[in-house]
């Protein structure tokens, strides 16, 4: 890993964060989030990160009363993504994000991948056609639907749910993907097609994935960051975190002794 | 990429500009804007009309609303009648259609909920529930018409008026009460059956006794819609000029209670507006703005209090 | 406890007989709650029964022929004609204009309170929606006697005092808190994971609403279309009071026309002799009426259930 020709695409400068009812569920947290690395965050639920997580593409502003303090920088262009003045509609054209439990739009298979560009306002059909054919290669689904792309989304297996959600967010060529827990709601074999995909999309993007599962960061992520109770406990190289971590703390929940 | 195009740059998107996204993300967010207008706009507009044309009901009737207008009987002439015979005529159907809607419509819902097998059955049952619900109700003063008045020989009376106001209101109390059923999580029957109780204590002691606010919430919403029905009364029977009161249902000497007062003729407040709303005189029409108030308080005051009721259901309750 | 005795003290004997009588009432009680759920079959038997049976008596006079097709409907008059047409062309031009009205608004009135207003907002107004859904129809029919149609008039001189366009317009504004309500609570019931995987593409509020909360709740905007037509087509006080008594076969507005409703209103007030062509033919347009909202009800029904089951 040659350290010095590593970029930071983005990150987290002493960022708090407070729901609308008060809580703190983030203090002070920073981390950055290198380019095509996949960097992973872990740490017991309730720690924070799925939180920590929805703020690089702002999606704490759909809910009326949350507050950010703090910055997350998304570079080259150095933009504060939690600044006022930003509006999260231009921040979530260039971060997109996968979900927990796939959530396909009750549309086609193929208007599922074309919704960004749709969103976008692309009218070129061959445009996008060609761009939802990349797309859907891209999340290893193509050879699946390439046939059906006009059936409906909801009769794809979960694994396929969540890989065309993949997809999607895949069209827009976005700048970073999140994974929210993208695994959590599949079977042992889809989960091995989604983590196969995720390692190879990292020549193309940055990657920040939450994971409640400590051998999936270990397998993926080139960079983990271990959270809890809303802190930023220790962020290295995941072979560091994992073998020989510097925090007593981090160093009890790896081994299992909590958590 | 993958795709042999001739000429890539010519099928691909093209990268936009920072500058170019903003300026799209300001045209979408001007549709936006202007859906929030129309949407703002049709909302204070509908609720406006609505609300100019209740103040414009009770401007017209509030000459009338005194204390006179309760107590005298209908008249031939307009500054002289009342809403007697309606509003007495109205709180005895009332009664009739509480007796026999209420437990009724609960051991309905909790069979449907709490008893009924899964099967073809209790399927037609179900789909009967649902279908009722949405039958018109002048449909069911046909029903009375034939069924109650010429079949059973009721008659044109109280006591018909109030079964077939019961029926009307039935699938309102049955599907409040399976909701409100529904909330109660399993893990309270289990502790229940747990400690030795029979389906029927579970029912009597925790299911319906949990359940009481929803159900009286669907109660009270069918009472004030039985209230407001006119169709099927008219169908019925309901006479438009009565100048009696029914007889009264207590006595002072033995046995004390009668129920002669179920034979008797009546009208309603709804079917007193409509008859004096039918006339051609202007001074009839303001008893029928008057007594139009009255009904509407009357109701907004009880879906009121039902909705108000379920609010606070759902604000206490976390199971 | 000293004076109670314990079951487990009772001898078998005693304690069977204490099993067989508590399941004995407990099986009493559960026959007594079927019979209850039972009386909704019975009412709707009854009601098919009776207009079936009525019915019959009014079609021993008059073909079922003469029944649909002729376009007069006079039953009451010495040249008596039986034609239905009237009543249901009276009938579908209420329901139209009321449709037309409370469907658009309606619907854009369920999108903003789902999609765009504050959570504050629409629980200020939801409750007052619901409120509005159960303000009798009689009151209605007096709106549209002495406020709209005197406004009408004012536009259009040669309007009559009784008018399907005033009685549809109220009828529509009747609606309207029904139709969003239903279309609101469809729309509420797409789960909230859908709406974030829009934004999080960058969509606006409008675009995830119009793409993608809208289609997901097609079925359920759909049932409350239907069920709003189903009570469009059942409204009886609005009309009988405001748009007239006449049947005519007409689908003019501005005319003056007898719906199913009205008709069956207007023979009621009456005091004809039961069994009487005159008393069967309110059962045999009140079937005409009940078939028809059956069929949208069940309609409604399917789609909403199809919906429900989806998410």
């Amino acid at each position: 890993m040659a350290q010095n020709k590593l970029n930071i695409k983005a990150e987290a400068k002493n960022l708090n964060f407070f729901y609308a009812d008060g809580t703190k569920a983030l203090k002070d947290v920073s981390l950055p989030v290198y380019e095509n690395k996949i960097t992973a965050l872990i740490g017991p639920s309730g720690c924070g990160k799925s939180t920590f997580l929805r703020c690089f593409n702002r999606m704490h502003d759909l809910y009326p009363g949350n507050r950010y303090e703090g910055q997350i920088l998304l570079h080259p262009d150095n933009t504060n993504v939690l600044a006022k003045g930003v509006d999260p509609i231009e921040v979530r054209m260039r971060i997109s994000m996968v979900f927990q439990k796939p959530n396909p739009f009750p549309k086609s298979i193929y208007e599922n991948v074309a919704y960004g560009l749709r969103v976008r306002g692309e009218r070129s059909k061959s445009a996008v056609d060609d761009k939802v054919e990349e797309a859907l290669k891209g999340a290893s689904l193509w050879n699946e639907v390439k046939d059906r792309l006009q059936d409906l989304a909801f009769n794809l297996s979960g694994g396929q749910q969540q890989r065309l959600c993949i997809a999607r967010a895949l069209a827009t060529d976005p700048e970073i993907m999140l994974f929210d827990e993208p695994t959590s709601a599949l079977d042992p074999i889809a989960t091995v097609n989604i983590e196969e995909l995720m390692s190879g999309l990292k020549s193309k993007l940055s990657i920040l994935v939450v994971t409640h599962n400590m051998q999936q960061a270990a397998r993926i992520s080139d960079y983990t960051a271990y959270m809890y109770l809303g802190e930023m406990i220790e962020f290295d190289a995941t072979d560091k975190i994992f073998t020989n971590p510097s925090k007593k703390e981090t160093e009890d929940y790896i081994t299992g002794k909590f958590g | 990429m993958a795709k042999n195009t001739v000429n890539p740059d010519e099928s691909l998107i093209k990268p936009k500009t920072l500058e170019e996204v903003r300026a799209m993300i300001k045209s979408h967010k001007r549709n936006d804007f202007i859906f929030s207008c129309i949407g703002l706009l049709t909302i204070v507009f509908a609720l406006l009309t609505l609300l100019i044309l209740f103040v414009d009901l009770v401007m017209d009737g509030y000459p009338k609303l005194n204390y006179q207008f309760f107590t005298e009987f209908p008249s031939r002439k307009a500054a002289h009648a009342g809403i007697l015979s309606a509003w007495v005529g109205s709180s005895l159907i009332m009664l009739v259609t509480f007796i026999t809607a209420v437990p009724m419509g609960v051991a309905t819902g909790v069979y449907l909920e709490e008893y009924a097998p899964k099967n073809w059955f209790t399927d037609i049952i179900e789909i009967n529930v649902t279908n009722l619900a949405g039958v018109p109700s002048i449909i069911y003063g046909l029903l009375a018409l034939g069924l109650f008045v010429y079949t059973f020989h009721l008659g044109q009376t109280i006591v018909t008026a109030g079964l077939t106001l019961g029926l009307l209101m039935l699938p309102i109390v049955i599907v409040s009460t399976r909701e409100a059923i529904r909330s109660i999580p399993v893990a309270i029957r289990e502790a229940a059956y747990a400690v030795g109780a029979t389906k029927w204590q579970v029912m009597l002691h925790h299911v319906i006794q949990y359940s009481f606010g929803g159900i009286l919430t669907g109660i009270i919403i069918g009472m004030a819609r039985a209230l407001g029905e006119t169709a099927p009364i008219i169908t019925v029977g309901a006479l438009t000029f009565i100048a009696f009161l029914p007889p009264a249902p207590l006595m002072m000497e033995p046995p004390f209670i009668s129920f002669e007062w179920l034979q008797s003729g009546f009208t309603v407040l709804p079917i007193q507006m409509f008859s004096w709303l039918s006339r051609p005189e202007h001074a009839f029409h303001i008893n029928a703005a008057a007594t139009g108030a009255v009904i509407i308080m009357l109701t907004l005051l009880m879906n009121g209090t039902a909705i108000w009721l379920r609010y606070r259901i759902r604000k206490n309750i976390k199971w | 406890m000293a004076t109670t005795q314990l079951l487990k003290d009772l001898p078998v004997s005693k304690r069977l007989a204490k099993n067989i009588k508590r399941n004995f009432i407990e099986r009493v009680i559960e026959i007594i709650l079927m019979l209850s759920a039972l009386t909704a079959v019975f009412i709707t038997v009854g009601i098919v029964y009776i207009l079936v049976t009525e019915a019959s008596g009014f079609f021993s006079d008059v073909s079922v022929f003469e029944f649909l097709t002729s376009r007069q409907w006079s039953p009451l008059f010495e040249d008596a004609h039986y034609g239905i047409l009237p009543l249901i062309s009276g009938t579908l031009t209420t329901s139209f204009i009321a449709l037309g009205i409370a469907v658009p608004i309606g619907t854009v009135a369920a999108i903003y309170l789902s999609e765009f207003a504050s959570h504050k907002a629409r629980e200020t107004v939801k409750p007052v929606l619901e409120l509005l859904v159960g303000v009798p129809t009689v009151v209605f029919g007096y709106f549209a006697l002495l406020f709209v149609t005197p406004i009408l008039q004012k536009m259009i001189p040669s309007l009559p005092t009784f008018n399907m366009l005033g009685a549809g317009i109220v009828m529509g504004i009747m609606i309207i808190p029904y139709i969003a309500s239903v279309a609101e609570d469809a729309m509420r019931a797409v789960p909230m994971q859908m709406r974030e995987g829009s934004y999080a593409m960058g969509a606006t509020k409008f675009q995830t609403a119009i793409r993608v909360v809208t289609p997901a709740a097609t079925s359920g905007i759909i049932a409350a279309y239907i069920l709003g037509i189903s009570r469009a087509v059942g409204e009886t006080m609005v009309v009988a009071i405001a748009a007239g008594q006449q049947p005519t076969f007409t689908f003019n507005p501005l005319e003056g026309a007898a719906t199913i409703t009205a008709y069956i209103v207007q023979v009621a007030m009456g005091d004809l002799p039961h069994g009487s062509i005159g008393y069967q033919s309110i059962f045999a347009a009140g079937m005409v009426l009940f078939v028809l909202t059956f069929l949208f009800n069940i309609i409604g029904h399917l789609a909403r259930k199809r919906f429900a089951e989806r998410y």
